[in-house]
């Protein structure tokens, strides 16, 4: 056969911390076969100008995520709770650093 | 209805990423009729949100993105082909590692691409299949070849700088895998153009043979060049929904038209004269007059008939069968492992 379907490996979501200290980021995706091949094409293909000090691989299907349609209901718990920021509390007028 | 701060909240986890909770039943959408759909799809985008690879969107909407995703995924990959043909022949050490790096980059640009065009449910293979088999197009002017080392300056310095006039627009398209590959990918190609501009400015004050030489590379790619932005927008049949839709942000017409403006003074300062008579400043509009485009040319090319079209197609399928080899063995060891990890 000549073209094998689906032989490109399975999908990669690829993850870099850009600097010591800083959180990883999602930078994008790619296929690979296993996870050191993972890693190698994340290196290539996301840190091709130094743009990483780490990065984590992780198989797409892995993820959890929730759904854009459900995100109204899943996130309004937090839509009421204003006393959630600081903003919200008067301070006596010349008060400082707080 | 719509609510911005949760759609922005959501937005990385949103990619790609198989779902593993959430029943389609509880889709708002399922209680609106198409017509509502399309309101409150057109009212997201008119708000400026971005569409994510799991929100609903107009079929035609998924078709004009995978058709122009795909489209500028080959254009990259097919792009590598008349600069590989000079890296064996780069004048000097430094010319062939540049050349290097803007080719690896350009196959890294491919895979950003496929990767957000597989977000809307259509495999690689399925891609490299519709490449192979002529059902999907690549950008035409990788269908003219590259003669001299003064087209490796033309390259980058036109066809770069056509595609970055256009990469950059597109950076505000209404997808957003889109438009997230796009800020990556026009990151890194702004060394594309100007490693071209250095190569054909270089020639351009060498030899008279040289300069020639890089007046040549601008008069064969000069048009094809203009001709990359598309068919005029009269002419153009997505053009309504692509902007509507705000896949497009800018016309072809409009982004041709920003090209020539900041190319002609480049051409100028290096000393070399675009290939068009009837090119000349508007004091009226503010922007050059240019020459009538052969679109007979451009069609042709289109259709299949360019100098390289098959040379082109024929050299991608003959390194994927190469390739072959390569991704059975590699299936082969993942297997291996994953066998190796059920014994221990």
């Amino acid at each position: 056969m000549d073209n094998i379907k689906d032989n490109q490996g399975d999908v990669w979501e690829v993850f870099v911390q850009s600097k010591p200290g800083l959180p990883h980021k999602h930078a994008g995706s790619l296929h690979a076969t296993d996870k050191e091949m993972a890693l190698q094409n994340a290196r290539d293909l996301y840190t091709r100008r130094n743009e990483g000090t780490c990065i984590w691989v992780v198989p797409s299907n892995f993820i959890v995520s929730s759904l854009p349609e459900d995100s109204e209901s899943f996130f309004d718990p937090s839509d009421d709770k204003i006393y959630r920021h600081p903003t919200h509390y008067v301070m006596p007028e010349g008060a400082k650093h707080i | 209805m719509l609510k911005k701060s949760s759609t922005d909240k959501n937005q990385l986890f949103v990619d790609y990423f198989f779902v593993k909770f959430g029943q389609p039943n509880k889709n708002i959408y399922n209680n609106m009729d198409e017509q509502q759909k399309l309101d409150a799809f057109q009212a997201k985008i008119d708000a400026e949100i971005k569409i994510e690879p799991k929100d609903w969107m107009p079929e035609e909407y998924r078709k004009h993105l995978q058709r122009q995703i795909s489209q500028h995924a080959h254009s990259e990959v097919i792009g590598m082909q008349p600069e590989g043909n000079w890296v064996l022949r780069a004048p000097s050490l430094r010319a062939k590692v540049v050349l290097l790096a803007k080719i690896q980059d350009e196959a890294g640009h491919g895979q950003y691409l496929y990767a957000a065009g597989e977000t809307l449910g259509k495999s690689r293979d399925e891609f490299i299949e519709e490449l192979q088999t002529e059902k999907a197009k690549y950008s035409s002017i990788f269908n003219y070849p590259t003669l001299t080392w003064a087209d490796m300056g033309a390259v980058g310095w036109l066809v770069d700088g056509a595609a970055i006039v256009n990469q950059v627009s597109l950076q505000r398209t209404s997808y957003g895998p889109y438009a997230r590959a796009m800020v990556r990918i026009c990151k890194e190609e702004s060394f594309h153009q100007r490693q071209g501009y250095e190569i054909i400015a270089h020639m351009a004050k060498g030899t008279p043979e040289q300069k020639a030489m890089a007046q040549d590379a601008l008069n064969r790619l000069w048009w094809p060049s203009l001709m990359m932005f598309g068919p005029h927008d009269a002419d153009s049949p997505n053009l309504g929904n692509g902007v509507k839709w705000k896949i497009k942000r800018e016309t072809n017409d409009e982004l041709r038209q920003k090209f020539i403006d900041k190319t002609v003074h480049q051409a100028e300062v290096i000393g070399l004269t675009i290939p068009d008579p009837d090119l000349k400043w508007n004091e009226e509009t503010g922007h050059y007059d240019y020459g009538k485009i052969d679109w007979d040319e451009f069609w042709n090319v289109v259709k299949g008939n360019g100098p390289c079209n098959k040379q082109r197609l024929e050299h991608h399928k003959r390194a994927h069968n190469n390739g072959k080899w390569v991704r059975e063995a590699a299936l082969a060891y993942a297997q291996k492992q994953k066998a190796k990890q059920m014994v221990a």
